[in-house]
């Protein structure tokens, strides 16, 4: 099956070397990207392993945004409220330190017990859980701080008062926002990085995601009920449309991969946490003292460039 | 039995008809028959009632852009199979198809045009190509007219119709929402406005990137707008739906557009906005 996709890189390939533009610096990361997809092509996941992914990005006992937080950062300090109507309780914000230095977080939160889960309803986030993102960016971007953003959610919430409240605009704003800050910003798919309520707060200079974690377009149930008209089929639709860590590197929609512990973030928190601290580390190091314009450009030219077409 | 209180008039009242069963020029709302040439004359506007048909992008172009001005752009951008994804039937047959039933390339037409004088870019959605959904292909089309009208120094109006990301391109798709915001910062950054135009339906990721966006938003009257379709609200939240949900009459009501603009209306509206813009550079 790799074999038809593998020929049609390689002949990517062989057309951007036999370019010879001037500058061509843009062409050089697209063929370093190309050579690592190619790499990747041998070890590509099975529909098994996909489905193990969709099952360790939700499992109950994953750590959970505020689980990484506590593990990896100092003198956390959570921020409430979008200033207009509410607290959406699930997405955190808030202002921390990681070696000394302040930042921000935000981040989808989903609870741990029957009535946290409810409150948090589930990490789903309503219109004001994204303005309460906003104003956390746009602090972070007046006062220097870099932004680090976890993705953990089945997708924005679907209901009457999330649509009345201007659920569209709320997520295409945050992502307007996250294009103009002129602060270092990394995003890590956490756990379940659904849809529309994911990208949300996505569109970073550096996007991480857990080796488990699943990262998509729709839910592989909503997937299955529309194209095969079978909730049921999640597992089929699930193969068919890759949400996996390996398949959205080679696709270039992330920059790396998060190891997790044996087994999965769930086996041990502590070295989960202990693993994302230092991919954190690692990914603000290669932004640091990158100009404001530079890092704004570089980001619009890395979103810019997604998708595959003729 | 929670069936019932689904209303799915809303999310299906432009759909065509099974055919055989009623002729698809039946307007929905008041049941009159029409020929095509005569809703092409009405600006697929049932003259009876005022129910608006879904309108195919040529006939839209044609019915904002001055006789004769629109130059359509990036005509030869395609999408591919990232995924080689395969549902019931292989991505590759359903674009065929597509391609084959409208005539378009996609579903999404974009080049330059004048609006009663009006030099302006133009990126028009076509619900019947695969439901309007947003693609590799759709991301780049409406992000190069974000390009064409940053350098001419002009406007972009843009009608969207849309159920959202296409999903047999998997995260590809999801990827088109950034892709689309980053070109209308691009846009902003050269002073230029976006002028939103909401048609049935525009749901989705579409509704959630560029189509909000606007620094102007209009809808069609009952046009649906809504981030979740009213189906996947109804199943998700067991709430009885408003008879309103979504539509863009309740999303006026809730500030978030700034006129319902009737199809006939739209050509003044639009050059009202474009005259003011204009000529506060």
């Amino acid at each position: 099956m790799a074999g038809e996709a593998e020929l049609r890189l390689r002949e990517r390939l062989a057309k951007l070397r036999s370019l010879s533009l001037p500058g061509g610096t843009r062409l050089t990361d697209e063929l370093e990207r190309l050579e690592r997809q190619l790499e990747r092509m041998t070890q590509e996941p099975s529909g098994e392993e996909i489905w193990r992914s969709v099952e360790l990005a939700r499992h109950q006992d994953r750590p959970y945004t505020l689980d990484y937080v506590s593990r990896i950062f100092d003198d956390f300090l959570e921020l409430h409220g979008d200033r207009g109507r509410a607290d959406d309780a699930a997405i955190v914000a808030g202002l921390a330190r990681l070696d000394g230095r302040t930042v921000a977080i935000v981040g989808q939160q989903k609870g741990r017990d029957i009535k946290e889960r409810t409150s948090r309803n589930f990490g789903m986030p309503y219109p004001e859980g994204y303005r309460k993102a906003i104003r956390t960016m746009e602090l972070a971007d007046r006062f220097g701080f870099p932004l680090f953003t976890f993705v953990d959610t089945p997708g924005a919430y679907p209901g009457v008062a999330a649509e009345q409240h201007g659920q569209g605009g709320a997520i295409a704003r945050s992502q307007a926002t996250m294009v103009r800050l002129g602060v270092p910003t990394v995003a890590t798919v956490i756990g379940e990085g659904g849809s529309g309520g994911a990208i949300a707060i996505a569109v970073a200079d550096r996007v991480l995601m857990s080796e488990n974690a699943i990262y998509s377009v729709i839910s592989p149930e909503g997937c299955a009920s529309i194209l095969w008209r079978d909730a049921s089929q999640a597992q089929k639709a699930a193969a068919a449309f890759k949400p996996d860590a390996a398949h959205c590197l080679e696709l270039g929609v992330i920059d790396a991969i998060v190891p997790e512990p044996p087994g999965g973030a769930q086996t041990d928190p502590d070295e989960a946490a202990r693993l994302l601290g230092g991919s954190l580390r690692e990914a603000l190091g290669e932004l640091e003292g990158v100009p404001q314009d530079e890092l704004r450009r570089r980001r619009r030219a890395k979103f810019r460039a997604l998708g595959v077409f003729a | 039995m929670s069936e019932a209180r689904i209303d799915v008039s809303i999310e299906h009242k432009n759909a065509p008809e099974p055919e055989g069963k009623r002729h698809p020029n039946t307007c929905p709302a008041c049941a009159s028959h029409y020929r095509d040439e005569e809703l092409d004359a009405s600006l697929w506007v049932c003259p009876h009632c005022g129910h608006h048909f879904p309108m195919r992008a040529q006939a839209r172009i044609a019915s904002i852009a001055d006789e004769g001005t629109f130059v359509e752009e990036s005509a030869d951008v395609r999408s591919e199979d990232p995924l080689d994804f395969f549902d019931l039937r292989p991505y590759t047959e359903r674009l065929a198809e597509a391609e084959m039933s409208t005539g378009l390339g996609e579903a999404i037409v974009t080049g330059q045009a004048a609006i009663d004088g009006h030099a302006c870019e133009l990126a028009v959605m076509d619900f019947k190509f695969m439901g309007g959904s947003m693609g590799s292909a759709v991301g780049e089309k409406f992000s190069r007219a974000c390009d064409s009208a940053a350098e001419r120094g002009v406007a972009l109006v843009s009608v969207s119709a849309s159920g959202g990301a296409r999903m047999q391109e998997g995260i590809l798709a999801l990827m088109q929402l950034p892709k689309t915001v980053c070109a209308v910062e691009e846009l902003h950054e050269a002073k230029q406005p976006l002028v939103s135009v909401l048609a049935h339906p525009t749901t989705g990721g579409v509704l959630a990137s560029f189509a909000t966006l606007g620094d102007v938003i209009v809808a069609e009257p009952g046009a649906l707008m809504s981030f979740a379709g009213p189906r996947v609200v109804q199943q998700t939240t067991r709430e009885k739906l408003p008879d309103d949900f979504g539509l863009a009459e309740s999303n006026l009501r809730f500030g978030h557009i700034d006129a319902v603009v009737p199809r006939p209306e739209l050509k003044r509206y639009l050059t009202q906005v474009l005259r003011l813009f204009a000529d506060g550079r």
